[in-house]
C-alpha cells in the first residue's frame, strides 16, 4: 500500500470540499443579501441619478437622504407605521392573555369535559385561515367595524397552535410544585403568575416573537377589512405606494420606504436571532 | 497486528479564546505486541477516549506517531486503516436490520476487495455465529436488548476482519449481571479471533479482569502500564494506588524515621531501607491481619458481614481517604463490639508514596 | 371539586368565544354560503339552493387560470427549495468557522416583510423605459435577450414567481433541516468513516433515513404552504393578479369577496372549500407516502 499517495489524496479532497462548500454557501448568502443590498443602496440613490443610470450602479458616491423625507412626506408612511405598532402591541398583548388562561385550564384544572375540549381545540388547528376569513369579513362587516381597530384586531386574538404549544410546556412543571403551593395557601391565580410563568418564560418569549413577526407582516386581513388609508398596515401601505404612491416611477423614493417597513423586525432579529431561529424551529411554519 | 505509539501528543484548543490548549494526550509511547487484550483505563477526561480516537484515525496527533506492524499511519484517514471499533453506545443504524448492519461494512470495499453477495453473507453468518446472535439477524436495534447490540457491534466490527479491533467503554451501558457476562464473552471472542484488542474503560475492575495489559492514564499521561496484577501489586504513585481496588485503598498520613512507619506517632510497620520524611502510607483492605497485640490501634466504626469475608470500618486519627476499611475472612472477625481494634500490617500490602511528589518511595520486605 | 368547575370555564371562556365566532360559526357558514344560489350581499338574500355556486366556480376561466398557476407553483418550488435546502444545510453542517454567520444571514428572509422585499425584486427583473433592470442586463451579458418578468410572456413570470417563493420559504427549511442534521448523532459517521463508507452512500444510506420524517414534515408544509400562495404574488404583480394572469387559488376566493370583482361570497366559499379540498387530498396522499416509506 502506498501510504503517501492515500494521505495526500485524503489531505487534497478534503481540501476541495471545503472549497465547494464554502463556494456553494457563500453563493446563497449573496443571493439573501443581495435584494437588501440593492433596497438600501436605491433608497439613497437621488431620484435623477438613478432614473439616469441605464446600466445600475453597484454602488453611490452622492447619498442622498432626500428619498426618505420624501416617504414620511408624500406619503403617510408615520401613520402607517404607528397603525401597524398598535395593531401589532393590542393584537400580542391581548393573544397572550387569551391564550395563557386558556393553556392554564387545560394544563393545571381539572374540569369535566378537558379532554373533550381540547379534543375539539386540537381539531381547529386544521383549519385554514382561508376558509373562515370569508364570514369573518361580513362578520365584521355587519358588526361596523371595517375601517377600524378592533375589526383588524379581533379574529387574531386566539391561536389553537400556541395554546397548545404553552399547554404542554405548563404540562412539564412538576407537579409538586402545585401541591407545594396549595399548601401553602396560593391561589391559582397567583401560582400561574409567580410560579408557571416564569418556568415557562423562553416559550412565552418565542411565542410573542412569532406572533410579532406575524402581525408585523400580515396583508390579507388587514386589505380585506381597510380601504381607509387611515387604518392601513404597513403592507398596505406598501402596496398603496406602489399603485398609486409617489407616483409610479419614483422607485428610489419607494425602496425608502420598504427600507423603512423592514428596519423594524431586522433590528429585532439582529438583536435576538438565537432566540428567534429557536422558537421557529420549534414552533413556527410558513406558508 | 503489533501497535506502536511513539511520542503520542494530542492538544485541543481552548474552548475560550484566550486561555491555554488542551492537552488530551500528553507523550503516550507504548507498544501493543500482537494478539493482546489491553485495556485504556482511567477517570473520565483522562484522555483514554482520545487515544482510541488517534488510534483509529477519528483525530489526528498534534505530534507522535502509530504504527501498525511497520506501517506509519498516523495520518492514514480511518478507512485505510483497517480498524474496527465498538461505539460506547454501540451506533447501530436503527433503521437497518441486524444483517444489514453487519453487511454494512463489507457493502463498501471496491475494486480488488468487492465482494459478491454470497461471500458476503457468507462473512456476516461467520461474524454473527461468533458472537452468538445467529437467530436474531432480521431483527431491528430497538427489538434487542443491550447486551445483543452490544454483540452486533462487535460483529459488525469484526466482520471486515480489522487489524486492531478497539472497543470505547464496551460495558458502560449494560446491567451488573450482562456486564459480567459480556466481558468474558469479549475475552472469548478476543482469544478466539487472535485480533489486538484495545479497549477503554474507566471502571478498573473491568480492565483487571480481561486484560493483558492495563495502561492507567491520568490528565493525558501514563501513569503505569503492565500486567494488571502487577500494577495491582506495585503501584509507582498514590493515583494508581488509589484507582485500582475495590474497596478503595486506605491511605494515611504518615512519617518515616529510623527504617519505621510512624502514623500518629506510632510504629506501625518495620519499613527498612526507606529514607526519612513525611509520607502517605497506603494500605490495601486485605492488608490487614486482626492481632491482638498489634501495633495499629484504630476505633472501631461498624462490622459488615459479607458472607466469606467480613468487611470492617474503622477510623484512625491520621486518616487521610474519605473512609478505612479492612477486609479480613469473616470467621476471624472480632466477638461483640469492642470500642478499638488491634490489627498487624502485611508489608506487601503497605506502600509508601512521597508526600510531595506522591511517587512511591520503596521499602525493602523480606522474601 | 363543583366550585373548580366553573372557574376552569372562565378561564376557558375568551378562548372558547374567540374561536367560537371567528372559527367554529365560519366553519359552519362556509358551506351555507357555497350551497346558497344567488346571494346579494347587499340585501343578505338568497334566491336558491344548491350546487350552482360549485359549477360557476369551475367554469370561471379566472379560476380556472388560478388553478393552474398554483399547480405550476407548488410542483416547482417545494421540491426545487427542499432540495436546495437539504444541500444547503448538509454543506453548513459540514463547516465550522462562519456556520453561525451564514446561518443567521440565510434566515433574514424570514423576518422580513414579503410585500416589502416583493417590490425589490419587482424592480430588480422589471423592463421599464428607463432600464431593463438588473437581471436582464445580466442575460445580456450571458449574450440573451431581456425579457420583461414583470409584464412580459407567461413563463417569464412564472419564472419569477417561483423564484420569490424558492427565496421566501428557504429560510424555514433550512433551519429545520440543519437541526435535523445536526441530531443525527456523530457516532453513526464515525462508524460508517471507519468502515470506509463513500460520502455518497453516508448520505443515502445513513443522513437520509435519519432525517426523512422531518423531511416529509417539510414536504406536507411546504404543500400546504405553496397551496395557499397569494400574496407574493401580489407583491411581484400587483393587486390586480387576474389581469397579470398570475392569480392563485387564494387570490381568486379574496377577488370574488372584495376587490374589483367581488362580492360574490358564496362563490368565495365554494372557491375556499374547492381548495381546502385539494390540499386535504394531497396532504392524505403525503401522509400515506411516509407513513408507508417509513415502515
Amino acid at each position: 500500500m502506498d501510504y503517501e499517495r492515500i494521505e495526500q489524496r485524503a489531505r487534497t479532497g478534503e481540501r476541495v470540499r471545503k472549497i465547494v462548500t464554502y463556494t456553494l454557501l457563500t453563493l446563497w448568502a449573496l443571493l439573501v443579501l443581495f435584494p437588501f443590498y440593492w433596497m438600501v443602496l436605491s433608497s439613497i440613490k437621488s431620484y435623477s441619478a438613478y432614473n439616469a443610470e441605464y446600466v445600475p450602479s453597484f454602488f453611490t458616491l452622492h447619498p442622498t437622504f432626500q428619498n426618505y423625507v420624501d416617504a414620511f412626506t408624500a406619503v403617510p408612511l408615520a401613520k402607517y407605521f404607528t397603525n401597524t405598532l398598535i395593531f401589532t402591541l393590542a393584537t400580542t398583548a391581548m393573544m397572550m392573555v387569551v391564550i395563557i388562561f386558556a393553556a392554564f385550564a387545560f394544563a393545571r384544572l381539572n374540569f369535566r369535559g378537558r379532554n373533550l375540549v381540547f379534543g375539539l381545540f386540537l381539531a381547529l388547528m386544521m383549519i385554514p385561515n382561508e376558509l373562515v376569513i370569508i364570514t369573518n369579513f361580513v362578520t365584521i362587516t355587519d358588526w361596523g367595524m371595517r375601517n377600524t381597530f378592533w375589526g383588524l384586531i379581533l379574529p387574531s386574538v386566539t391561536s389553537v397552535f400556541y395554546i397548545y404549544l404553552l399547554k404542554e410546556n405548563f404540562e412539564q412543571i412538576p407537579d409538586e410544585l402545585y401541591k407545594a403551593a396549595k399548601v401553602d395557601g396560593t391561589s391559582d391565580l397567583k401560582y400561574l403568575f409567580k410560579v408557571m410563568l416564569p418556568i415557562c418564560q423562553p416559550t412565552i418569549v418565542t411565542i410573542v416573537i412569532l406572533k410579532v413577526i406575524e402581525c408585523w407582516n400580515s396583508y390579507v386581513w388587514p386589505r380585506l377589512i381597510t380601504d381607509d388609508q387611515a387604518y392601513f398596515l404597513v403592507s398596505n401601505g406598501i402596496q398603496e405606494i406602489r399603485e398609486n404612491g409617489f407616483g409610479r416611477e419614483n422607485v428610489p423614493a419607494m425602496m425608502a420606504a420598504v427600507v423603512v417597513i423592514s428596519v423594524p423586525l431586522i433590528v429585532l432579529f439582529l438583536i435576538f436571532h438565537k432566540k428567534i431561529m429557536a422558537g421557529v424551529s420549534r414552533g413556527g411554519t410558513k406558508g | 497486528m503489533k501497535v506502536v505509539l511513539q511520542n503520542l501528543t494530542k492538544k485541543f484548543p481552548s474552548i475560550s479564546k484566550k486561555g491555554e490548549d488542551v492537552i488530551a494526550v500528553n507523550d503516550f509511547s507504548f507498544e501493543i505486541p500482537d494478539g493482546k487484550l489491553i485495556g485504556l483505563l482511567g477517570p473520565s477526561g483522562c484522555g483514554k477516549s482520545t487515544t482510541l480516537n488517534l488510534i483509529c484515525g477519528l483525530e489526528m496527533p498534534t505530534s507522535g506517531h502509530i504504527f501498525f506492524g511497520d506501517d506509519d499511519v498516523t495520518r492514514l484517514p480511518p478507512e485505510n486503516r483497517g480498524v474496527g471499533l465498538v461505539f460506547q453506545n454501540y451506533a447501530l443504524y436503527p433503521h437497518l436490520t441486524v444483517r444489514q448492519n453487519i453487511l454494512f461494512p463489507l457493502e463498501n470495499l471496491k475494486g480488488k476487495d468487492k465482494l459478491s453477495k454470497e461471500e458476503m453473507n457468507k462473512k456476516a453468518d461467520e461474524a454473527a455465529h461468533l458472537v452468538q446472535i445467529e437467530a436474531l439477524m432480521d431483527r431491528k436495534p430497538r427489538e434487542m436488548s443491550g447486551g445483543q447490540q452490544q454483540r452486533v457491534a462487535i460483529a459488525r466490527a469484526l466482520v471486515k476482519m480489522p487489524r486492531v479491533l478497539l472497543l470505547d467503554e464496551p460495558l458502560s451501558n449494560l446491567d451488573a449481571r450482562l456486564r459480567l457476562q459480556t466481558r468474558e464473552e469479549i475475552r472469548r471472542i478476543q482469544r478466539q479471533t487472535g485480533i489486538t484488542t484495545i479497549f477503554v474503560t474507566h471502571d478498573q475492575e473491568e480492565a483487571m479482569s480481561i486484560s493483558d495489559s492495563i495502561v492507567v492514564m491520568k490528565d493525558g499521561v501514563v501513569q503505569q502500564i503492565g500486567q494488571p496484577q502487577a500494577v495491582y501489586d506495585s503501584p509507582v504513585n498514590l493515583f494508581v494506588a488509589e484507582f485500582l481496588g475495590t474497596p478503595p485503598i486506605n491511605v494515611f498520613t504518615g512519617e518515616v524515621k529510623g527504617g519505621k512507619l510512624l502514623l500518629d506517632g506510632t510504629a506501625v510497620l518495620d519499613v527498612p531501607g526507606a529514607p526519612d520524611g513525611e509520607v502517605y502510607a497506603a494500605v490495601r483492605p486485605e492488608g490487614f491481619r486482626l492481632d491482638e497485640n498489634g501495633p495499629f490501634v484504630c476505633s472501631l466504626r461498624q462490622v459488615e458481614v459479607m458472607g466469606r469475608d467480613t468487611s470492617i470500618v474503622f477510623d484512625h486519627p491520621s486518616r487521610h481517604s474519605a473512609n478505612l476499611r479492612a477486609i479480613i475472612p469473616s470467621e476471624e472477625r472480632p466477638k461483640g463490639s469492642p470500642e478499638t481494634v488491634r490489627f498487624a500490617l502485611k508489608p506487601f500490602k503497605v506502600f509508601l508514596f512521597d508526600r510531595k511528589t506522591q511517587e512511591r518511595v520503596p521499602f525493602e520486605t523480606e522474601g | 371539586m363543583e366550585g373548580r368547575n366553573w372557574k376552569a370555564w372562565l378561564y376557558l371562556l375568551p378562548a372558547i368565544a374567540f374561536l367560537g365566532v371567528f372559527m367554529v360559526y365560519p366553519l359552519v357558514d362556509v358551506f351555507v354560503y357555497s350551497f346558497e344560489e344567488g346571494y346579494n350581499s347587499a340585501s343578505q338574500s338568497f334566491f336558491g339552493v344548491g350546487g350552482y355556486n360549485y359549477s360557476y366556480v369551475l367554469h370561471d376561466p379566472y379560476f380556472l387560470q388560478a388553478v393552474k398557476n398554483t399547480f405550476i407553483l407548488v410542483i416547482i418550488t417545494v421540491p426545487v427549495s427542499t432540495g436546495i435546502a437539504l444541500l444547503i444545510s448538509l454543506g453548513l453542517n459540514s463547516i465550522k468557522p462562519l456556520r453561525e454567520l451564514y446561518q443567521t444571514v440565510y434566515f433574514l428572509p424570514y423576518v422580513t416583510n414579503t410585500l416589502a422585499v416583493g417590490l425589490v425584486f419587482m424592480i430588480l427583473f422589471k423592463k421599464t423605459a428607463y432600464s431593463d433592470g438588473l437581471v436582464n442586463l445580466l442575460i445580456n451579458a450571458f449574450g440573451g435577450q431581456s425579457v420583461d418578468f414583470i409584464d412580459g410572456p407567461y413563463w417569464a413570470k412564472m419564472f419569477v414567481m417561483c423564484f420569490y417563493t424558492v427565496w421566501v420559504v428557504m429560510p424555514f427549511k433550512i433551519l429545520i433541516l440543519t437541526s435535523a442534521l445536526a441530531s443525527v448523532p456523530q457516532d453513526y459517521y464515525n462508524a460508517a468513516k471507519i468502515d470506509g463508507t463513500s460520502r455518497f452512500r453516508i448520505f443515502t444510506r445513513i443522513t437520509l433515513p435519519m432525517i426523512s420524517p422531518m423531511i416529509f414534515y417539510l414536504v406536507i408544509t411546504g404543500f400546504i404552504g405553496a397551496f395557499k400562495a397569494y400574496s407574493d404574488e401580489v407583491a411581484l404583480f400587483g393587486t390586480d393578479l387576474n389581469a397579470a394572469g398570475m392569480n392563485t387559488i387564494v387570490g381568486y376566493v379574496y377577488d370574488m369577496l372584495y376587490g374589483d370583482s367581488g362580492g360574490y361570497p358564496s362563490y368565495a366559499s365554494a372557491a375556499a372549500l374547492i381548495l381546502f379540498a385539494i390540499v386535504l387530498t394531497i396532504t392524505v396522499i403525503n401522509l400515506t407516502i411516509s407513513r408507508r416509506s417509513s415502515n
